[in-house]
C-alpha cells in the first residue's frame, strides 16, 4: 500500500500534492472558526485528516471526467479546481457561491468542472454516478466517472444496486469509498458483518483494492492505475481509501463513541505530516518550502473570506429561480 | 418542573420501555452516539443493546424489520433520523406497513411506531429540510400525529404504542430545544383530536407542528390590532379531526391554514377542501393558506426565511382576509 510501483516522487509532484492538502486543511480550519462566528450555518462536515484522498484522486483524473461527491466535499471541490472564493462564498450563502447560496456546505456544484454535487443523502450519489458513466459509455467517450462515498454508505441498498448495475453494464465508473471507520457514531464493525469493503465489491465482479488513504501519493497511484484500466474498457473498479476524520462528524457531535487516544494516534500518521516528513527525508523539500506553501494557503483562505464577506446576497425576489430550467436562448 | 421537548420525548420512550418488555427502540445512532438530536441519550446505558438497537445506514431494511417485528409480537419504536431519509424506506412504509391489515382481510396488524424529525428552519438545505408529513397523511392504513407541545411530546408515544396500527410521529427539529412546563396531572392524550391552543372570535388559524408557534405569535400581534384569532393545533393529520375544524370555523367564519408543506396537492389543500365541502355556507371569506414557497428549501438564511411561513406572513394573510374578504 505504499508508493512503490513505477512512480518516482519528484519535487514538483510532491509539492503539488502537499499544496493541495494544505489548502484544504487551511480552508477547513478557517471554516470551523467561521462556524463559531455564525458566518457559516447549517450542517458543516470537515475533511481534516482525509485530505490525501481528495488531493491524490484529483491529481489522477482528467478535466472531462465526472465527479459525484458527498456532503463532506470541500476537499473534493477545492482539489478539483473549483475556486476557493466560490466555495467559501457558498458556505456563507452568498450569491457568488458555486451554488448561488442555495446549496451551502453540503451541496457544492460546478458544471464546468463536471462536479455533480455534494449529495447529503448517504449513498444518494451512487446511482447518479452509474447514469453519468452510462452516458459516457453510450457516447463512446474515454472519460470516466469518479464517485465518492463513505463507509456508512456501504450499508445502503443503493450501494449494492449501483455496484451491480455498473458491473453488469461494464461502465467506466470508479467507486471511491472513503473509509474513515465511522458513520457518525457508528464504527464500521458495528455496522457491517463483513468489514472488508473490497470483498463486497469483488462479489459484484469488479476489481477492488484497499489503499492507504493517508498517503496522497499512494492514492494517486492507485487511482491512476484504476483509471487506466477503466478507460481501456475494463468496467468499474472500487478503491477503498483507508483514512480517518480528525474532527467531529459535524458541528453537533460530542464524540462519545471514540477515545481521544485513537484520534491522536491517527493524527500522528496524518496525511500532511507524513508527506512532509517524506519529502524532507528524500531531500525534495525544505522547511522554507513548507512554510511558503502554508503561507500561500493561509493567504488564499484570507482572500476567500474577504470575497465571501463582501459578496452580495441573492435578492429575495430571486427565490423561486432555477426550480425549473431557465432556457438560454 | 421545566423540561425540554427532547427530554419529554426521552421520558416517553423510557416509560414505554419500562412498561412493556415488548417495546424496543431501533435506528441510526440511537445508542452509542446518543441520538442525532440527543433524544435517546443515556437509554443504551439504562436498557442495554438488545432494546436500544443501533442500526447500519439501511433505512429500508430496518423499517421493514420494524414491520416484521411488530407482526411477530413486539412493539418496536423505529427512529428514522429525519423524514428526509424516510424516502429510502418509503416502499416499506407505503407498500407494507400501510397495507398489511387491509390486504390480509384483517388477519394481520402492524403495531409499529415510527418517530421522525421533520421540517426546515435550520439552514440545512433542500435535502434536509423536507416537511413530508402531508404526503404520509395521504396514505390509508397509516396514522399520522404531530406533537407540537411538550405535553404531546411527553404523552403521544404511549397512545401511539397502544394503537394496533402503524403510527408515524413527526417531531419538528426546531422544537427539540423548546422548554416549558408540563401540564400537571395530564397523563394521557389521544391521537384523534385537534386542540384549540388559543381561543378567538374573528378567524381560525389551522396548523400543526412548529407552525403552531408562528400562529400564536401572529395571533399576539393581531390582538394588538383588535383582531382576535383562534389557533387550532391539528395534532393528528390522519385521521383529520373534521368536527373540531368545522366547529371552530363555524364560530369564527374565517379560516387560514398554515402549513410548512408546499401548497400544491398538500395537507392544507385537503383541509381547505373539507371546509368548503362541510362549512361553505358558514364562511364570510374564502379559505386562505400560508405555505412554504414552492422551491426546494434554500440554504441561505434570508432565502430560507423568505420561503417559510412566518408570523408576519400569517398576520398579513389574516389582515387581507378581514379587509378585502379575499383569500391570501
Ligand atoms: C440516507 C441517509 N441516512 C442518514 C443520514 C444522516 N447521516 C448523515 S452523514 C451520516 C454518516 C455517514 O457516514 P459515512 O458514509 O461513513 O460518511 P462520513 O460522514 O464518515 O464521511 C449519517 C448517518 C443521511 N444523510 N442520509
Ligand atoms: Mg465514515
Amino acid at each position: 500500500m505504499s508508493a512503490a510501483g513505477g512512480y518516482a516522487l519528484s519535487r514538483e509532484h510532491g509539492l503539488e500534492l502537499l499544496r493541495q492538502m494544505l489548502r484544504i486543511r487551511a480552508f477547513e480550519d478557517r471554516s470551523y472558526r467561521l462556524y463559531g462566528e455564525t458566518k457559516i450555518r447549517g450542517f458543516l462536515h470537515l475533511y481534516n485528516g482525509e485530505e490525501a484522498v481528495a488531493a491524490g484522486v484529483m491529481q489522477a483524473l482528467r478535466p472531462a471526467d465526472a465527479i459525484v461527491s458527498t456532503y463532506r466535499e470541500h476537499g473534493h471541490a477545492l482539489a478539483r479546481g473549483i475556486s476557493m472564493n466560490a466555495v467559501m462564498a457558498e458556505l456563507f450563502g452568498k450569491q457568488t457561491g458555486c451554488s448561488r447560496g442555495r446549496g451551502g456546505s453540503m451541496h457544492l456544484f460546478d458544471a464546468a468542472k463536471r462536479f455533480y454535487g455534494g449529495n447529503a443523502i448517504v449513498a444518494g450519489g451512487l446511482p447518479i454516478a452509474v447514469g453519468l458513466a452510462l452516458a459516457q459509455k453510450l457516447q463512446h467517450q474515454s472519460d470516466l466517472t469518479a464517485c465518492f462515498f463513505g463507509d456508512g454508505a456501504v450499508a445502503e441498498g443503493e450501494f449494492h444496486e449501483s455496484l451491480n448495475l455498473a458491473s453488469l453494464w461494464k461502465l467506466p465508473l470508479l467507486f471511491i469509498c472513503e473509509n474513515n471507520l465511522y458513520a457518525m457514531g457508528t464504527a464500521l464493525e458495528r455496522a457491517q458483518a463483513e468489514t472488508d469493503i473490497t470483498t463486497k465489491a469483488r462479489a459484484y465482479r469488479m476489481e477492488a483494492t484497499a489503499v492507504d488513504g493517508m498517503d496522497a501519493f499512494a492514492v494517486e497511484e492507485a487511482v491512476a492505475d484504476a483509471a487506466r484500466k477503466i478507460r481501456n474498457g475494463a468496467g468499474p473498479a472500487l478503491l477503498e481509501m483507508r483514512t480517518y476524520r480528525f474532527r467531529a462528524h459535524s458541528m453537533f457531535d460530542p464524540q462519545l463513541y471514540r477515545d481521544k487516544a485513537e484520534v491522536e494516534a491517527w493524527q500522528k500518521k496524518g496525511p500532511i505530516v507524513s508527506l512532509t516528513t517524506r519529502l524532507k527525508a528524500l531531500g525534495l523539500m525544505t522547511e522554507e518550502d513548507y512554510q511558503r506553501l502554508e503561507r500561500e494557503a493561509e493567504a488564499e483562505v484570507e482572500t476567500a473570506v474577504g470575497f465571501a464577506e463582501s459578496s452580495p446576497w441573492e435578492p429575495v425576489s430571486e427565490l423561486a429561480r432555477f426550480v425549473y430550467a431557465e432556457h438560454i436562448a | 418542573m421545566r423540561i425540554a421537548y427532547r427530554d419529554a420525548v426521552r421520558e416517553a420512550i423510557r416509560d414505554a420501555l419500562k412498561a412493556d418488555p415488548r417495546v424496543f427502540l431501533m435506528g441510526e445512532d440511537v445508542g452509542r452516539y446518543g441520538g442525532s438530536y440527543a433524544v435517546s441519550k443515556g437509554l443504551l446505558e439504562e436498557f442495554g443493546p438488545q432494546r436500544i438497537r443501533d442500526t447500519p445506514l439501511s433505512e429500508s431494511a430496518f423499517v421493514g424489520a420494524g414491520i416484521g417485528a411488530a407482526l411477530g409480537g413486539l412493539r418496536p419504536i423505529v427512529e428514522i433520523m429525519t423524514v428526509n431519509f424516510s424516502l429510502l424506506a418509503l416502499d416499506q412504509i407505503v407498500n407494507n406497513a400501510a397495507t398489511l391489515s387491509h390486504m390480509s382481510g384483517g388477519q394481520l396488524s402492524v403495531p409499529l411506531v415510527i418517530r421522525l424529525a421533520t421540517g426546515a428552519g435550520r439552514q440545512l438545505g433542500a435535502q434536509h429540510s423536507h416537511s413530508l408529513e402531508g404526503w404520509y397523511a395521504h396514505i390509508p392504513g397509516l396514522r399520522i400525529a404531530v406533537p407540537a407541545t411538550l405535553d404531546d411530546a411527553r404523552r403521544m408515544l404511549a397512545a401511539a404504542l397502544a394503537s394496533p396500527d402503524p403510527v408515524l410521529l413527526f417531531e419538528h427539529l426546531y422544537l427539540y430545544n423548546m422548554e416549558g412546563e408540563l401540564t400537571p396531572g395530564l397523563e394521557r392524550v389521544d391521537l384523534e383530536h385537534a386542540a384549540i391552543r388559543r381561543a378567538g372570535r374573528d378567524v381560525t388559524l389551522i396548523t400543526y407542528g412548529w407552525s403552531l408557534y408562528k400562529c400564536l405569535a401572529a395571533a399576539a400581534t393581531l390582538a394588538q390590532e383588535g383582531i382576535d384569532a383562534e389557533v387550532l393545533d391539528l395534532r393528528a393529520l390522519r385521521p383529520l379531526d373534521d368536527a373540531a375544524i368545522m366547529a371552530s370555523v363555524r364560530r369564527t367564519r374565517r379560516a387560514v391554514i398554515v402549513d410548512e408543506g408546499w401548497r400544491s396537492g398538500s395537507l392544507s389543500a385537503e383541509v381547505a377542501t373539507r371546509i368548503v365541502e362541510q362549512a361553505f355556507y358558514d364562511l364570510d371569506a374564502p379559505v386562505a393558506r400560508v405555505c412554504t414557497a414552492e422551491v426546494p428549501v434554500p440554504y441561505a438564511k434570508h432565502l430560507e426565511a423568505a420561503a417559510l411561513p412566518s408570523p408576519e406572513t400569517i398576520a398579513a394573510a389574516v389582515r387581507n382576509l378581514l379587509t378585502s374578504g379575499a383569500g391570501g
